[in-house]
Formats: structure tokens, C-alpha cells, sequence
């Protein structure tokens, strides 16, 4: 009886699998494909689009960009948000809502409207400070808030952040201290899920970058995409991959509690 | 300026340090929580503070600790200020009563972390965090995390990891309370030994007053922000200085009598009063259960007769309670006596005529 069921929940499963499986795979192996064909139908399969991706001097640099921003914006968010919510939920617990309220705000502003906003404060940032394409970090960091800040927020909910504090505190650790060496380790888990979003937000940011005049990836795949059809499918796919590669390693990064220790006793 | 640390950090911790605290209050929210404490711990000296939920007692630990801010008053360690210094500063030691072991960590890295910030170098600190786990009986467990080790193992690491620093003070804020009554006991007697054993001033904060009474030098009993009783475990329990003492540590019966000329005249019988100076008027006397002696007597009738309704076995002793037709009245003699008595049996009380504390009826005042 507990066999036939087990069983019925294996192919279940099993089904699930492969129904999401090939929802996901199908249009990446389409993209594929297409990004493979040669100049004509007869033509046999080619290379040349995903050679022409390091060769064509703007997509590099709007590669180079998105990953530069991506890194910037995990590292800023995780610089504004993780002290913050920490202190807030420690010393000024009553500010709890009123935080969350302006981190989940983004949410509820459509992206266009967003842009809208900064336009001005853009233009005001490209005359006086500067026109780097780096600048879009600031918008960035307010895109991922509402993702980023709910994921920190289960990962400072899932420990006994008061008593951790004071029990390091007690122990001779200034804060810094309190939040490298007993918060951050404890919701590494929450951090990596928080980098991972803003990373995949980032990469595939298009409306931002390009009403604000900046060439990020996705911009540049558009304007590929006018010049070579194959070459701004195969970059797509190569993102597609670069983010599934990333979240493989940000996985492997968030090692067992085990592995952390036996490092840090080394 | 963080508390200096001598060359003989290991001599002065085993002749410990005076611990003074000088009117401390603590006010939040314009709620008092604690009233003006004055406490003074003699150097290698374990104080429990005693008292029922919100009587102040952690915010008291926690004032010491630095983890709190005082509203008025100071906090001196060995005649050094530290009132306004950080917790991280203050060099004390402090056992929590949630499990606060770091969790990420073995036992032997959560003993050594104190030492890590403290400078000592990394054979040093290897050797002395072995040496702590040894001395809470744990070293072959100092490759475990916390979700490993059982509430009980977790508190003696804790122990183990306050200790590590050779503190100035030691503060355990109701460290046994999430454990289970036998670890609790055990445990408790762990925490004296280590305590005797290095000789370090500890204060010790709990609403359990077995445990009080059992590890202390001194119990401080508090009630509402204020100490209501500080002296020997011995003293607090048999010569309680106010009425909420005598109720809260120990049980205590509650008879309805009145005072009369220095005296408390409770069921026909007079008992002198600690206090011979109470205005006359109506009272309730508090008397302890082994104050209580019973006779059997089937025919007994009067104000101090009643039936016998149950017999509580406690071990060596056993509680009795008996029925006086208006309230119930407890005594506790050895288990060998109370067999004399079960359930049924008439009874006749008598009440040892100690000096007894009273508590007003208020309702009974009014009436009056």
C-alpha cells in the first residue's frame, strides 16, 4: 500500500520534472539552435554568432558592465541592508514596519514610473558627478530592496539575533565584530539567496538602463539583435547561462555548517 | 577605557574582585523598573538576586553587564567606575538563559572566540579553551556544534566560554531555567564547584528560590524594582525581614488573626510578632508548614482541629494538608510522623510559638 504510493509520488514527481524541465529548456534549446543556423538553410551549423560575442567591442564592454554593476549592487545592498536591519531589529525594534514599508516600496511602483522619477536626479548625476554607466547602481540598489530585504529578513528571523549579540558583546566584540564574525555567518544562507536575486535582477535589467541612456547587457542585446540576429540570441543564451552558473555556485558556496567551522578551526 | 588587565590575570581572578552597585535605577518608558539597588558582592562571592517575573532583577544583571543603560546610580568593579562603558568593554562573563552558543561554531571554537578578541595567540588560546571544556567535564565534546549537544551541554559550554576570558565578574541570567529539573540540579551543583574553584565574583539571577538557596553565599530577594531582603540563604528563609519574603521563598500558611498588644492572637492561639511594635487590628499571620505540628485525636474539636485531606510524600520529609472547615493549613514533618496521619484522620494542630510576620488584611482592615 505505502509502495504503490510511494511509487505514484515518484512519477509525480518525476512528470513535474520533466514538464518544468522541458519548459525551461525548450526555448533556451530553440535560442540555441537558432543562434547555430547558418547564413542560409543549407548551411551547415556554425559558431560564428557565439565567436562574434567577444569580438564585438560594445557587447563586451556591456557585459563587462552588467557584471560590474551586479557585483557593485550585491555589495552595496548587502552593506545598507544587513547593518540596518540588525540595529533596527536590536536597538529601534519600533522602526521594523516603517523600514520594511520603504524597502518594500519599490515593489508597488511600476519600473516605468520609477525612471520616470529619476531622470532628473540621472541628469543632475551625469553633469556633476559622473556619465559612468556604474552610476546605475544607485537605481539598482532601490530595484532589489523588496527582494532582498524579505530574504535578509527570514534569515535575521530564523536566529536569536538579541541573544547571539549580547552573548559576543559580553565576550569583548565591538559591532563590527558582532556582525562579521556571529550575523553574517548565521544567515549566509539568506545572504547568498540576496546576492543571488540582485545578481539575476541586474543582469536582466533592461528598462532602466535603456530610458536612462545607458548600454547595459540587455540593452545591448537589443541593438545586436538589429545588427545580427544570431549574435544577440546567442549572448541572451549565454546570460541565461552565466545566471544559472552563478546560482550553481552561490549553492556550493553556502556550505554545511560543518565545512564553515573546519575552516575557521584551521 | 576598558577595565585594565594585570600581568596575574589568573591570581586576581582566583581572589576575585569587589563588586559594588550604588542606587541603581533603571526607568523605561517612565515604568521603574529598578528602585535605587544598592548591592555590594564581597570578592569571590556568588549573590543570587531572587524575585518573581518584572521584580527587576535582569535588568539589574544587565546593568552590571553593560548591556542596559542606567537612568541614575554606578556600578563599580574593584573600585573602578564602569558605569558607562560597553558591554564589550566591561570584561565580564555572562551565561544566558536562552542557549546563546554561536552556531556556526564547535563547542571548542565558541570557548575560544572570547579569547581570539582578546588577543591571545592561537596555541594559547587552543590550550586554555581546552582547559575551560575540561573543567565543565566536556572535552571529549569540543568538536560539536550546539545542535549537537543537549540544553544541559550547551549551558556548560556557555559556562565554559564566559570563563575562558578569566572575567572580572560573572553574571548567569537564569542559565538553568530552560532545563529539565534533574539536568537543572545537576548542573547547578556544576556551576558552584567551577565557581568555588576559580574564585570569581559571580552574580546570579533566578526566580527558582530552591536554587537560589542552594547556590548562593547571599540571596538578594527583590520585589518591584527594590530589594526587599538581602542576607544568607538560611536567614531569608527562616527569618524572612518582610511579609512578601516570607510568601515568596518557601511555602507559608496564611491565618487570619488579630494583633492584640505586640502579639497575633491566630485560632485562640498568641504567637509573638518579629515585628512587636504592629498596630493592633486585624492581620494574617504567616507561618511556615514545619511550624506546624499535628496530634491525632478522633474526638478533637476547636479552632485548631481539623481533618487530614492528603499527604504529600516528598522524600525524607512529607507535606500534610488538613482541612480546618474554613481554610486549609499545611504542615511538613518527616515522612516517618506524617505516615501517623492519613488521609481522614481528625488532627490537632499546634503552631510553634516562633516570632511571625504578618501581612494586613486589607479587606479585613477596611471592614474594621
Amino acid at each position: 500500500m505505502i509502495g504503490a504510493r510511494r511509487l505514484k509520488l515518484g512519477v509525480f514527481r518525476l512528470a513535474v520534472f520533466l514538464v518544468m524541465g522541458a519548459f525551461f529548456l525548450v526555448p533556451i534549446g530553440a535560442m540555441f539552435e537558432f543562434s547555430t543556423r547558418g547564413n542560409d538553410l543549407t548551411a551547415p551549423r556554425t559558431l560564428d554568432a557565439w565567436k562574434a560575442i567577444i569580438q564585438v567591442p560594445d557587447l563586451v564592454q556591456a557585459i563587462t558592465a552588467s557584471l560590474e554593476l551586479a557585483t557593485i549592487t550585491s555589495v552595496a545592498m548587502l552593506v545598507l541592508l544587513v547593518p540596518t536591519m540588525v540595529w533596527v531589529r536590536l536597538r529601534l525594534p519600533a522602526l521594523n514596519r516603517i523600514v520594511e514599508f520603504i524597502c518594500l516600496l519599490p515593489l508597488t511602483v511600476p519600473a516605468i514610473a520609477l525612471v520616470v522619477g529619476m531622470v532628473p536626479l540621472y541628469r543632475w548625476i551625469k553633469i556633476n558627478v559622473s556619465d559612468s554607466i556604474l552610476m546605475l547602481a544607485f537605481a539598482y540598489l532601490v530595484l532589489v530592496l523588496p527582494y532582498t530585504y524579505r530574504t535578509l529578513d527570514a534569515g535575521l528571523a530564523s536566529i536569536d539575533l538579541k541573544t547571539l549579540t549580547e552573548a559576543a558583546r559580553s565576550l569583548g566584540a565591538g559591532w563590527g565584530t558582532v556582525i562579521l564574525r556571529v550575523v553574517v555567518p548565521n544567515i549566509s544562507t539568506a545572504i547568498l539567496n540576496a546576492c543571488l536575486l540582485s545578481v539575476a535582477l541586474v543582469l536582466g535589467e533592461f528598462t532602466f538602463a535603456n530610458l536612462l541612456f545607458y548600454e547595459n547587457l540587455q540593452v545591448a542585446i537589443l541593438y545586436e539583435s538589429f545588427v545580427s540576429a544570431g549574435t544577440s540570441i546567442a549572448v541572451a543564451v549565454a546570460s541565461l547561462l552565466f545566471a544559472f552558473v552563478v546560482l550553481m555556485i552561490l549553492s556550493f558556496v553556502g556550505r554545511p555548517r560543518e565545512r564553515v567551522a573546519r575552516a575557521e578551526e584551521a | 577605557m576598558a577595565v585594565s588587565r594585570s600581568d596575574s590575570d589568573g591570581d586576581r581572578q582566583r581572589s576575585g574582585i569587589e563588586v559594588r552597585l550604588e542606587k541603581l535605577r533603571r526607568v523605561f518608558a517612565g515604568v521603574v523598573a529598578l528602585d535605587e539597588l544598592s548591592l555590594t558582592l564581597a570578592p569571590g562571592e556568588l549573590v543570587a538576586l531572587l524575585g518573581p517575573s518584572g521584580c527587576g532583577k535582569t535588568t539589574a544583571l544587565r546593568l552590571v553587564a553593560g548591556l542596559d543603560d542606567v537612568t541614575s546610580g554606578r556600578v563599580l568593579f574593584g573600585g573602578a567606575e564602569v558605569t558607562h562603558l560597553g558591554a564589550n568593554r566591561r570584561d565580564v562573563g555572562m551565561v544566558f538563559q536562552a542557549y546563546s552558543l554561536f552556531p556556526h561554531m564547535t563547542a571548542m571554537q565558541n570557548v575560544a572566540f572570547g579569547l581570539s578578541l582578546h588577543k591571545v595567540g592561537a596555541a594559547d588560546r587552543k590550550r586554555r579553551a581546552g582547559e575551560m571544556l575540561e573543567l565543565v567535564g566536556l572535552s571529549p565534546h569540543a568538536h560539536k556544534y550546539a545542535h549537537q549537544l543537549s540544553g544541559g551541554q550547551q549551558q556548560r559550554v556557555a559556562l565554559a566560554r564566559a570563563l575562558a576570558i578569566q572575567p572580572t565578574v560573572l553574571l548567569l541570567d537564569e542559565p538553568l531555567s530552560a532545563l529539565d529539573a534533574k539536568v537543572r540540579s545537576r548542573l547547578r551543583d556544576e556551576i558552584r564547584r567551577v565557581q568555588l574553584e576559580v574564585g570569581i565574583t559571580t552574580l546570579f539571577v533566578t526566580h527558582d528560590q530552591e536554587e537560589a538557596l542552594a547556590i548562593a553565599d547571599r540571596v538578594g530577594v527583590m520585589n518591584k524594582g527594590r530589594l526587599e531582603q538581602l542576607g544568607p540563604p538560611t536567614t531569608i528563609y527562616s527569618r524572612p525581614a518582610t511579609a512578601f519574603v516570607a510568601e515568596f521563598v518557601g511555602l507559608t500558611n496564611r491565618l487570619h488573626g488579630e494583633v492584640k498588644a505586640g502579639q497575633v492572637e491566630v485560632r485562640g492561639v498568641r504567637l509573638p510578632l518579629v515585628e512587636p511594635n504592629t498596630s493592633d487590628g486585624p492581620a494574617i499571620a504567616l507561618i511556615r508548614p514545619e511550624a506546624v505540628t499535628l496530634a491525632s485525636d478522633g474526638d478533637a474539636v476547636g479552632p485548631l482541629t481539623g481533618t487530614v485531606i492528603a499527604v504529600s510524600f516528598l522524600g525524607a520529609t512529607s507535606r500534610v494538608s488538613v482541612d480546618l472547615g474554613d481554610q486549609m493549613v499545611l504542615a511538613q514533618m518527616s515522612t516517618a510522623d506524617a505516615s501517623a496521619h492519613p488521609a481522614g484522620t481528625r488532627v490537632r494542630l499546634t503552631l510553634r510559638p516562633d516570632p511571625v510576620l504578618i501581612a494586613r488584611d486589607e479587606k479585613a482592615s477596611a471592614e474594621a
